[in-house]
Order: C-alpha cells, then structure tokens, then sequence
C-alpha cells in the first residue's frame, strides 16, 4: 500500500520515538460512514486530504469485508459479490498486518466500527477494541450534548482515549 | 482493564451502577403528566412517548452491545431477556413466536414504570408505557432490524400482565453509503 509509510521499503519499521507509543491512528465510523473521531499519534506520510483519507478507509473496510464473507470456506449461505451484507452475518475480519503496520478492526452489530493502526508486532487487538467501544459508550453514548451520528467532540472522551492507546504495549 | 467474556443478566445488572426505583417511577410520570399538560391530545402524548423512547434506544443499543457480549447474530429472545434484566432489573419472557418466526410478544410481570400510577377517566386512551415500545423500535433500527411494537395487554387498563408484541417488518441491509463518481 502506498499511501502509508515511509517511501523506502524496510523489512523492519523504525521504532516509535515516543516511549509505550505503539498506536499510528484511530478511526471510528458509524454505520452511514460518517467518520466520528479520527486521532492521529504518528503519521509521518499523508497523501490524501482528510476527507478523501476517510472515504478510502472506509471504502476499503467495507470492501474486505464483503471480499472476506464470500470468501469463507465454511458458510452455506453466499450471495453474489456486491449484494449488501446485514452487520451481523458472514465471518468479519478483525485485522490485517503489512510490513510497516498493522490494521486492527472490530465492528458492533449496531454498526459502529473502531479501526486502530499500530506498529506490526502489535498482538492481538480485540480485547483493547472492545475496551475503546466501552469508553465509547461510557463518555458519548451517554453524553446528552452529543448528537447520534455527528462527529464526536467530546473531550473527555478524547482523552481517555489517548490515555489507554499511550498505554497500549 | 479490558471487559470480561459473556457475563449473565444477573452479574450485568449488578454492576451497573443503579439509580433509587422511587426517584425513577416518579420521574417518569412527572414526565408523562407534563406531556399531558402541554400536549392535551391523548394521542400526541402517546406519540411523543414513543419517538422519546426511540431516542433513547439509539443510544441504549451500544451500552447494551458493549455490555452484554452478545454474538453478532443478535438473536431476538436473549436480546429481550438480557436487556430488560440489564437496564430495568425486570424479567421479561418472549413467548408466542409466529410460523415464520417474525413476530413474538414480550411478557413484563412486573413494571416499575407503573408503581403508584393510576389511568383518569379522561385518559383511558393513553399508553403509560409507550416509551418501551419506542426503546425497542429505536435499538432495533440500529441493528438493521425494522420493526412494529404494539401493546397487547396493559396492566393499567385491567388486564393481568403486559404485553408487548414486536413484529420485524424487514432486516435493512448495509448500503455502500457514497456515490461512486466523488
């Protein structure tokens, strides 16, 4: 992929500068691919605008997504490749792992998806997603000046995000 | 730090953090007497219950998927189970499951809602609980599920129980949701 990462390719990626720092970026999304939080901790390369950037990242999600259900060996039921998928069916991935980085993704059945992109040794992701989607709930959900379906402006949610990625081994 | 695998209604419950039954029953009808004050159509106040409900289960979704650890394949019994039992300490049953398994009626023995309430004369139109059958349509919605919630049976208005019946009307799909030419 070219569009993260440094321009020469290495077998092994620098290591973090900042100390415990293993997380690049964060993305949430909801379920009209409305992005509502993006944080970003290291990211040296950007080639497309933010906005273009989230559409991609989405796009791409909901590609592999579609790629990965009808690709699996052990489901009966497939439709045609394209035919839109209900949240809860098929198998899902939960990551993807490139030389430079490594892409974590969990999805809740009401849509909301949580994609965080850390360094490639990073182990497994799925527990420290769900963790986020709690904080989600706890400091948005929760929130009565926030909007369903609007970006998040939240700052207490911003930081205890920051916090428990920072601390991510 | 992380949450724990999938963890009975009753361990869920218990951990929530809880608000005092009282302070709630009489908080709720405060807020029904006001929409009766300001609305004064029965009907208004029945629909401004459920689209209340439905905000509310928007959001109630999430907290109920973070918390209950539910698989993906959301089935309808646990989901009616498990949430009543989490959000409002009550059990609820799911019986009276149709032919093709899309219509069902949710049983509530006991209702905090109603403690102390009783219906006026002037009133016997109106759904006290209306705002259960708007949770439930909201949280569906947000699990690509569109549904109907109609009352059955209504303890305030002399029958024995509650009775919610929710009929799925149709499972949304996920839709790509930009056009192809930006």
């Amino acid at each position: 992929m070219q569009f993260f990462g440094g321009s020469e390719i290495s077998p092994s990626p620098p290591v973090p500068t900042a100390s415990g720092n293993n997380a690049y970026m964060l993305y949430i999304f909801n379920r009209n691919g409305v992005c509502l939080l993006y944080r970003e901790w290291n990211r040296p390369l950007k080639t497309l605008n933010s906005q273009q950037d989230h559409k991609l990242m989405f796009g791409l999600l909901f590609s592999l997504k579609s790629l990965t259900a009808k690709m699996d060996p052990t489901c009966v039921d497939k439709g045609n490749l394209g035919v839109p998928q209900l949240p809860g069916q098929g198998c899902s991935f939960h990551s993807f792992r490139t030389n430079t980085y490594k892409l974590s993704l969990m999805e809740s059945p009401s849509g909301i998806k949580i994609i965080l992109v850390t360094h490639p040794r990073t182990g497994d992701l799925r527990e420290s997603l769900k963790y986020i989607y709690n904080l989600y709930v706890e400091y948005v959900v929760k929130n009565p000046l926030y909007s369903p379906g609007a970006p998040i402006r939240c700052e207490l949610f911003d930081t205890s995000v920051d916090q428990y990625v920072r601390g991510l081994g | 730090m992380a949450p724990a695998a999938p963890r009975s209604d009753e361990a869920i419950f218990a951990s929530v953090e809880h608000v005092n039954s009282e302070l709630f029953t009489l908080t709720y009808g405060a807020i029904v007497r006001q929409l009766l004050t300001d609305l004064e159509e029965v009907e208004e106040v029945n629909k401004q219950l459920d689209q209340m409900g439905y905000n509310i289960g928007i959001r109630l979704v999430d907290e109920f998927l973070a918390k209950s650890n539910v698989s993906k394949c959301v089935d309808f019994k646990e989901t009616a189970e498990v949430g009543f039992k989490m959000f409002l300490g009550i059990t609820a049953s799911v019986t009276n499951w149709d032919a093709e398994g899309t219509t069902c009626s949710l049983i509530l023995e006991d209702n905090p809602l109603v403690d102390f309430v009783e219906l006026p004369d002037t009133c016997q139109d109106l759904y006290y609980c209306n705002i259960f059958s708007g949770i439930i349509r909201g949280a569906l919605e947000m699990v690509s599920m569109k549904t109907e919630v109609t009352w059955v049976r209504d303890m305030l208005r002399g029958d024995d129980a509650f009775e919610l019946k929710v009929k799925l009307l149709k499972q949304v799909s996920e839709e790509y949701p930009y056009k192809d030419d930006e």
